[in-house]
């Protein structure tokens, strides 16, 4: 696994929320503000902080969805039924409010045009957010040269997010529906399985460079069945999230 | 100092000792699963743990050679960087004591590598006098590949990461060297009672 530069130490600083965006129904977009950002690379991820009136913190980790090009920070945040920091930024958040924030974090679930292609981008349901800051990215520093597709399980249409934005960023999307299609539907209609990883992914001896992302079971099948598949692992990279892991 | 976030009340766990929860923790019953690849999966028979570096000759144990070395069963808290903690977890494993017994080395540092390639990186007095364990049971069951079976590092008293999932063995050195995360900007001791999440904190 390679290595990266060390970064400088992480502060605590102050983003004011610009504007919400409802992505779909469970789904929101934060669009912030924050002066002193320090840029990041895309795929990195930062830490939110929220504070009660008693002093009680709660922190929770989000992965960026802007690309470093981009003029706000934008995080995309799904709203976890029983969560304690997700209802409050999806349901409670307005514009004007101030959030704390740590960042950016992380260096390994990064994608740059250094690190080559082509690009398989396999996300289920909010694992799409990283991506969203990769492909953004590529198309904002002209790297479009390289050939990425995206594999994206979702439960439903109206449970894509992004879906309007992803195509328009020359991406070559593969959708599959899990539980509900509309009529006309010709896409996948199943979870992602080995049939549909050897459809959709280059084959092993082209030497896709992976990133994985979604919750814990569906990062487990997919990664390991490219693996199956022949892939290297050395060149998957997953970020993993649960009911609890809070992104 | 903070601002209060508007509206936030938060939801705090009133059944959880407030004196185990480091700052900034939160308490969850569920095991989450955070691995930077794929989950590995290998026959047994292929499995060794080795110590090497600075000592006179590596010292292997196969899988079978280490079930049959003296286990300890313990129960501890443990503490993910990304901010969740679980209360009372019981693991059987053997203790780092066990195998460092009569391995006579000067080094000060012990870098845990791991099948895929993961690192991490301690102090050797933090995995001694019985603060570390080779793990291979968790909650009486055999250790899931998901969460670092056939065996793992168990370091409980600091952030998780430094619990080597999937390891393989110990590079006792004299000099420390950043791991796997610690290269990416984490902690490089990682104490959570301090909240050692990144660089310089």
């Amino acid at each position: 696994m390679e290595r990266a530069a060390l970064p400088r130490r992480l502060t605590w600083q102050l983003a004011k929320v610009v504007e919400l965006r409802d992505e779909t129904p469970r789904v929101r977009s934060i669009v912030l503000e924050s002066p002193h950002w320090p840029g990041h690379r895309p795929g990195q991820h930062v830490d939110v902080r929220l504070t009660a009136e008693d002093g009680y913190q709660a922190q929770r980790s989000y992965s960026l969805a802007s690309a470093p090009e981009d003029d706000h920070q934008l995080l995309t945040v799904e709203r976890l039924e029983d969560g304690e920091v997700s209802p409050y930024l999806t349901d409670e958040l307005r514009p004007g409010d101030e959030l704390e924030l740590r960042g950016p974090i992380g260096g390994y679930f990064v994608w740059e045009e250094s690190m080559g292609g082509p690009l398989l981008l396999v996300a289920g349901g909010s694992g799409v957010v990283p991506f969203r800051a990769m492909l953004r990215h590529r198309v904002a520093a002209a790297w479009d040269y390289v050939p990425v597709r995206l594999l994206y399980s979702s439960r439903s249409l109206d449970d894509v997010i992004y879906r309007e934005e992803l195509e328009q960023l020359d991406v070559e999307v593969v959708l599959t529906l899990t539980r509900r299609r509309p009529a006309a539907w010709m896409g996948y209609r199943r979870r992602v399985d080995e049939t549909m990883l050897r459809d959709v992914a280059w084959p092993p001896e082209e030497e896709p460079l992976v990133y994985v992302c979604g919750p814990t079971p569906f990062v487990e099948l997919a990664a390991g069945t490219l693996v199956t598949l022949g892939h290297d692992p050395a060149r998957i990279k997953t970020e993993r999230f649960g009911p609890t892991g809070g992104r | 100092m903070s601002p209060i976030s508007r509206g936030f009340h938060g939801r705090r766990r009133d059944e959880a000792d407030p004196a185990r929860v480091p700052p900034g923790q939160y308490v969850t019953d569920d095991f989450p699963v955070l691995s930077a690849g794929p989950t590995p999966h290998h026959p047994i028979d292929w499995w060794s743990f080795t110590i090497q570096g600075a000592v006179d000759e590596p010292v292997s144990w196969t899988w079978d050679e280490l079930r049959a070395l003296p286990s300890e069963t313990v129960t501890v808290d443990i503490h993910c960087v990304t901010k969740w903690s679980k209360l009372d977890t019981t693991w059987t494993g053997v203790s780092l004591d066990t195998l460092l017994d009569g391995i006579d080395t000067t080094a000060e540092y012990v870098t845990a590598f791991s099948d895929g390639g993961y690192t991490t990186n301690l102090p050797l007095d933090d995995v001694r006098d019985g603060k570390a364990w080779v793990a291979y049971e968790y909650e009486g069951e055999p250790l899931e590949p998901e969460h670092g079976g056939p065996a793992r590092l168990l370091v409980p008293h600091l952030y998780f990461w430094k619990s080597a999932k999937w390891v393989r063995g110990l590079e006792l050195r004299q000099d420390d060297e950043p791991g796997f995360w610690e290269t990416y900007g984490y902690h490089n001791y990682g104490d959570p009672w301090k909240e050692q999440r990144y660089q310089g904190d």
